[in-house]
């Protein structure tokens, strides 16, 4: 790559989602604010390797995209009325990229993330939509991603920008008394294309999706910059770092996923974990009651202080899935909560507790359930377990480190 | 402002009960004071619909529904509101007020 190319992804990274919504708020018109925005980033790599980079390259794209924008509207001003109301608008002085005062573009970011995720859109259309607009990946990138065809991504977009302008999404943060819930929606976006990239449900994929896993944390990142009083964007952030830093250890050579306990703590990225025990204990020194995410967080930062796995506080661990089961009673939580029982009390209590779950669809219950019927000998039961998980398991790094575990169970 | 229909979708044509009716008119009043208010009206069963086709000069009468379907509209709002947040914060609590499910559709142009 050369320097300038370099400074082009740079910049696409940090100036395409300010593009976008200082557009978005400028034009109404989050078609106009995406075209506009996508042609200026062409411009810009057509015209840089020549001219060289400019002073302020996130100004420069702004005004680029707002001169396009208004030429659009011009042309099409002849055909309707409509359009002449929109050029009025546009044509009114506004000041443009660097003089904005920045508290206002901040803002216009994240009404971007909230017309993105709102909850009037089907989630794949929130997926969508937040990866295009906030991220800036391109359709044929978010279609590999996800596995769809891109002709399908594209209309998932198109209709859902259609309805924002057509149904009236506002292009706001929301009001005070909708926005926790609102919130809690953003979240679970960046939470789901995590996720997807840390456990690719697809077989036909790497186990691990770097650049999905990658632009969830810089998302991620994004919107606690954006909210950095809201203790569960926090916490959304410090549990993603955590998993993140493990992410070199997770696959081995071999394409077999490598349980926690196995990995090799040596491969972690110690500037992860750093930033996302630092936004934990941040959370901790508030004396605020925890959400889901920072319980999540503060569980990881267990295991990530732990050197070697011998050296884990399980009870550490048990009293957060306490905590946890508190706020989120599900059975796949309680299924959690067990592994660390069997740490502190043996793999027989454990596994009275697994007794009920209503899991028999969800692959890691079976996965739980044959280690520790390994672990007290029950061979027998413990491959039908294992046999039972390897068939409902998606992801093919984790099926082979499956069939590996029910080989050594069956000497035992 | 924009306007919403706000559609009232149920799968028997039970009329309201006393207690709805009540909370129904609470919920139009409080429409009306706030600005919301454009319209509003049951419906009859769709065994009263009447589907007419004019496009080819005489109409033509068709007994019934245009489509039969578990559920349908059995009642509306067209309601007034400055966007979809709050034409859906008014339309939930329509539907609670009804004690239905309702859809929200954006009227064009208005």
């Amino acid at each position: 790559m050369t320097d300038v190319d370099e400074v082009l992804t740079r910049v696409h990274h940090e100036e395409w989602a300010r593009v976008v919504a200082t557009l978005a708020r400028r034009f109404g018109d989050l078609d106009i604010a995406e075209e506009t925005a996508a042609e200026a980033f062409a411009t810009a790599v057509e015209r840089w390797p020549a001219d060289g980079v400019p002073p302020n390259p996130g100004g420069w794209l702004t005004t680029t995209a707002h001169r396009k924008a208004v030429d659009r509207i011009r042309r099409e001003a002849r055909r309707t009325e409509k359009h002449r109301e929109a050029l009025m608008l546009a044509d009114t002085p506004e000041p443009v990229g660097a003089d904005e005062p920045a508290g206002a573009v901040e803002d216009d970011r994240l009404r971007l993330v909230f017309t993105c995720c709102h909850p009037a859109l089907a989630v794949p259309a929130q997926v969508a939509l937040t990866l295009r607009m906030v991220g800036g990946l391109t359709v044929p990138e978010i279609a590999r991603a996800f596995l769809v065809e891109e002709s399908t991504l594209g209309r998932r977009i198109t209709r859902a920008k259609a309805k924002i302008k057509t149904a009236g999404i506002p292009y706001r943060v929301p009001s005070r008394e909708d926005l926790p819930a609102r919130v809690t929606g953003v979240l679970a976006v960046l939470y789901l294309i995590f996720n997807e990239g840390y456990l690719a449900s697809d077989p036909a994929r790497p186990a691990v999706r770097g650049d999905l896993t990658t632009e969830a944390v810089r998302l991620a990142r994004l919107v606690h910059g954006l909210l950095p009083e809201d203790g569960e964007a926090a916490g959304l952030l410090a549990l993603m770092l955590l998993i993140e830093a493990r992410r070199p250890a997770r696959v081995s050579a071999s394409g077999e996923l490598v349980a926690l306990g196995e990995q090799d703590r040596g491969a972690w990225d110690r500037r992860l974990i750093a930033e996302g025990h630092a936004l934990v204990r941040a959370r901790l020194a508030t004396g605020q009651a925890p959400g889901r995410y920072q319980v999540l967080a503060a569980i990881n930062a267990v295991h990530t202080d732990a050197p070697d796995v011998r050296d884990t506080d399980w009870s550490q661990v048990l009293a957060l899935y306490d905590q946890l089961v508190r706020l989120d009673p599900s059975p796949i939580v309680r299924l959690n909560r067990a592994v660390a029982v069997a740490e502190l009390d043996g793999p027989q209590v454990a596994l009275a507790q697994l007794d009920g779950l209503p899991l028999d669809g969800y692959h890691p219950f079976h996965a739980t359930r044959a280690d520790l019927l390994r672990r007290l000998g029950r061979s027998a039961e413990s491959r039908a377990a294992y046999d039972r998980a390897i068939a409902l398991a998606g992801n093919t790094a984790e099926k082979a480190y499956l069939v590996r575990r029910r080989a050594q169970s069956a000497g035992g | 402002m924009a306007q919403y229909l706000v559609s009232v979708l149920a799968d028997s044509s039970q009329l309201a009960t006393e207690q709805e009716m009540t909370a129904i008119r609470a919920f139009n009043l409080r429409l009306k004071a706030e600005g919301h208010w454009v319209f509003a009206g049951g419906l009859g069963s769709p065994d009263t619909a009447t589907v007419v086709d004019g496009r080819d000069g005489e109409a033509l009468f068709t007994d019934g529904p245009y489509l039969e379907s578990k559920e349908y509209i059995i009642g509306f709002w067209v309601i007034e509101a400055a966007d979809l947040d709050v034409a859906l914060r008014l339309a939930g609590l329509g539907s609670k007020h009804c004690n239905r499910r309702v859809e929200v559709r954006p009227v064009l142009g208005a």
